[in-house]
């Protein structure tokens, strides 16, 4: 009886794993394949050719949107580390006139669905000129509500003994926050990085709307135009495309498994 | 000045100045567009209750926010019950769990319009891979998203697929709480596994289960790349999301005002919905 619920379980749970995890090799070996061969469930391609890739390199500027993708998730991702931080230690070590607006502001930013202030925020950018420009997939993700309240919560746990010995040395507020208060706060500021970096990696609704230019076009962007337009013409081609933007995320996944579930379970990020 | 609130001023500025022109701004302008019209290329003008009345009576976006309904009436009950059943095993004392839970977790950081590609080509009519395997079994091939009355539900399995890894971390979290001696009590009463899940764990585990109900449902309501990819709103409408069609009326139509609107429209219809789950959850409780 014992071992029966136990081949169940563990019967179970191979099902359920096969169904997580096959989906994507089935994907990485399609992009290995002829056009011909796409359709079979074999993992193994009888005739294995790059020609998908070497299509999907010389129909659109995917080296260039790989680039874009990257640059912008690693600044938005700098700034919410270092701008959100400066603001957390503000709002938890120093008191000033205004902070329990911002600390109500905050919350309130969270409550609100982003689908409210999509249209208004679109035609800002529209406004300030910036469609087409890096400035418009940046700017409006540089602070982070979520990221703030996290590295709050942190913050408030650090001694105030802490901050009061270092003051009393000549410790201006910054040197505080990044020789003290960075070193003991590296699990949160990871998580932080993790979730910032991934939201900003796989969004696609913003750049949609701000960009039509090619050549400034984030990786999901172009993908997500390149198959819809007919420019990938084929699945094999379509799917290797998307092998440029999975690749990286499945091999930092690999190794940083716990800190990325950690990180997105523990932020609400849902890709 | 004190030293402390020049330095604490210094050091929110920057926040405060984007919380004015990126949150507070578009949320008080979100709110006057609805009375405007505006194609981002001529000047805006006054409009009053054009737009209000326009979405009172469009047909496509009643029917976007059906499609909605349809997607949520599969997605969230399919969403608890998979998250719930993979957290229960994974609660056991178990080999590789770290590797299950990985395993479970993975679509969960794979960009939406990735797995919208790769399921375009999974519920591909002729080709696709969930077709072949049901040739295997004799089962003739389903235009899964061609067909109206298939094509939201497929849509509605992919998404559930793709987050339930997210959810078990949720269910798993709560399971962690329920105390040992609480499990045993009930077992040296006799009850069976069923009477354990369904009389103890699963009333302990409601705090999960509205964080699982509000979460899925709020992200319902933002399905875009899905349908945009896939489906293009298509068949007959039948997938047509409200994110989808906001998008096209600012993106397609230069309606600004409109769009807008819809926006707005939108959050009062999450904030309605999630409200009304949230008294339906709780007066189940209370009987």
């Amino acid at each position: 009886m014992k071992t029966l619920r136990r081949v169940a379980l563990y019967g179970g749970l191979t099902i359920a794993a096969v169904t997580f995890i096959y989906p994507f090799l089935w994907m990485a070996s399609s992009t290995l394949k002829p056009p011909f061969e796409v359709g079979t469930l074999t993992l193994v391609p009888d005739r294995p050719t790059l020609d998908n890739y070497r299509v999907m390199w010389a129909r659109a500027p995917f080296g260039r949107a790989l680039a874009n993708s990257a640059l912008v998730a690693t600044t938005i991702t700098a700034a919410v580390l270092l701008l959100g931080s400066m603001t957390a230690y503000a709002m938890t070590r120093l008191r000033f006139r205004g902070r329990r607006l911002l600390n109500a502001a905050t919350i309130a930013v969270l409550l609100v669905p982003g689908q409210l202030t999509l249209i208004p925020l679109y035609t800002l950018i529209v406004r300030l000129g910036w469609v087409d420009t890096y400035a418009a997939l940046v700017a409006p993700y540089l602070f982070n509500a979520t990221a703030i309240l996290m590295l709050r919560q942190f913050f408030v746990q650090i001694p105030q003994s802490l901050v009061d010995s270092a003051r009393m040395d000549g410790m201006g507020e910054l040197r505080i926050l990044f020789t003290i208060f960075w070193p003991l706060a590296k699990p949160v500021l990871a998580a932080v990085a993790i979730f910032t970096f991934m939201g900003s990696w796989n969004e696609v609704l913003w750049p949609l709307l701000v960009v039509r230019e090619q050549k400034l076009m984030t990786l999901p962007q172009l993908l997500t135009v390149f198959a819809l337009g007919g420019g990938a013409g084929s699945i094999g081609v379509s799917l290797a495309s998307g092998m440029v933007l999975v690749v990286p995320v499945v091999v930092a996944y690999a190794f940083l498994q716990r800190y990325f579930i950690e990180s997105m379970a523990g932020a609400g990020i849902k890709g | 000045m004190r030293a402390e609130e020049r330095s604490g001023w210094l050091l929110t500025a920057p926040y405060a100045g984007f919380l004015l022109a990126f949150a507070a701004y578009p949320i008080v302008f979100a709110l006057v567009l609805v009375f405007m019209r505006w194609d981002l290329v001529t000047a805006p003008s006054f409009a009053g209750l054009d737009n209000v009345r326009l979405l009172a009576t469009d047909a496509r976006f009643w029917r976007a926010v059906a499609n909605t309904f349809v997607f949520l009436g599969i997605h969230v009950p399919l969403q608890i019950a998979t998250a719930l059943a993979l957290a229960l095993a994974l609660n056991r004392p178990l080999a590789l769990r770290a590797f299950w839970r990985a395993a479970f977790f993975l679509p969960v950081v794979i960009s939406g319009a990735v797995v919208a590609i790769l399921w375009n080509a999974l519920y591909a009519t002729d080709v696709g891979l969930i077709n072949r395997l049901l040739a295997q079994i004799g089962v003739a091939p389903v235009p899964w998203l061609t067909d109206p009355r298939t094509a939201m539900p497929a849509i509605a399995v992919m998404v559930t697929w793709k987050n339930v890894g997210f959810y078990v971390i949720i269910y798993l979290a709560g399971l962690q709480y329920i105390p040992r001696s609480c499990q045993e009590a009930i077992e040296l009463e006799g009850a069976s596994a069923w009477q354990r899940f369904w009389h103890l764990t699963l009333p302990l585990l409601l705090p999960q289960t509205i964080l699982v109900v509000t979460l899925s449902t709020i992200n319902g309501f933002q399905l875009f790349i899905e349908p945009y990819v896939m489906t293009g709103g298509g068949p007959l409408r039948r997938t047509l999301s409200v994110v989808l069609y906001l998008y096209t009326n600012a993106f397609s139509y230069q309606k600004m005002g409109y769009a807008a609107t819809i926006g707005v429209a939108l959050a009062l219809i999450i904030g309605i919905v999630v409200a009304v789950q949230r008294r339906l959850i709780g007066s189940a409780e209370a009987a």
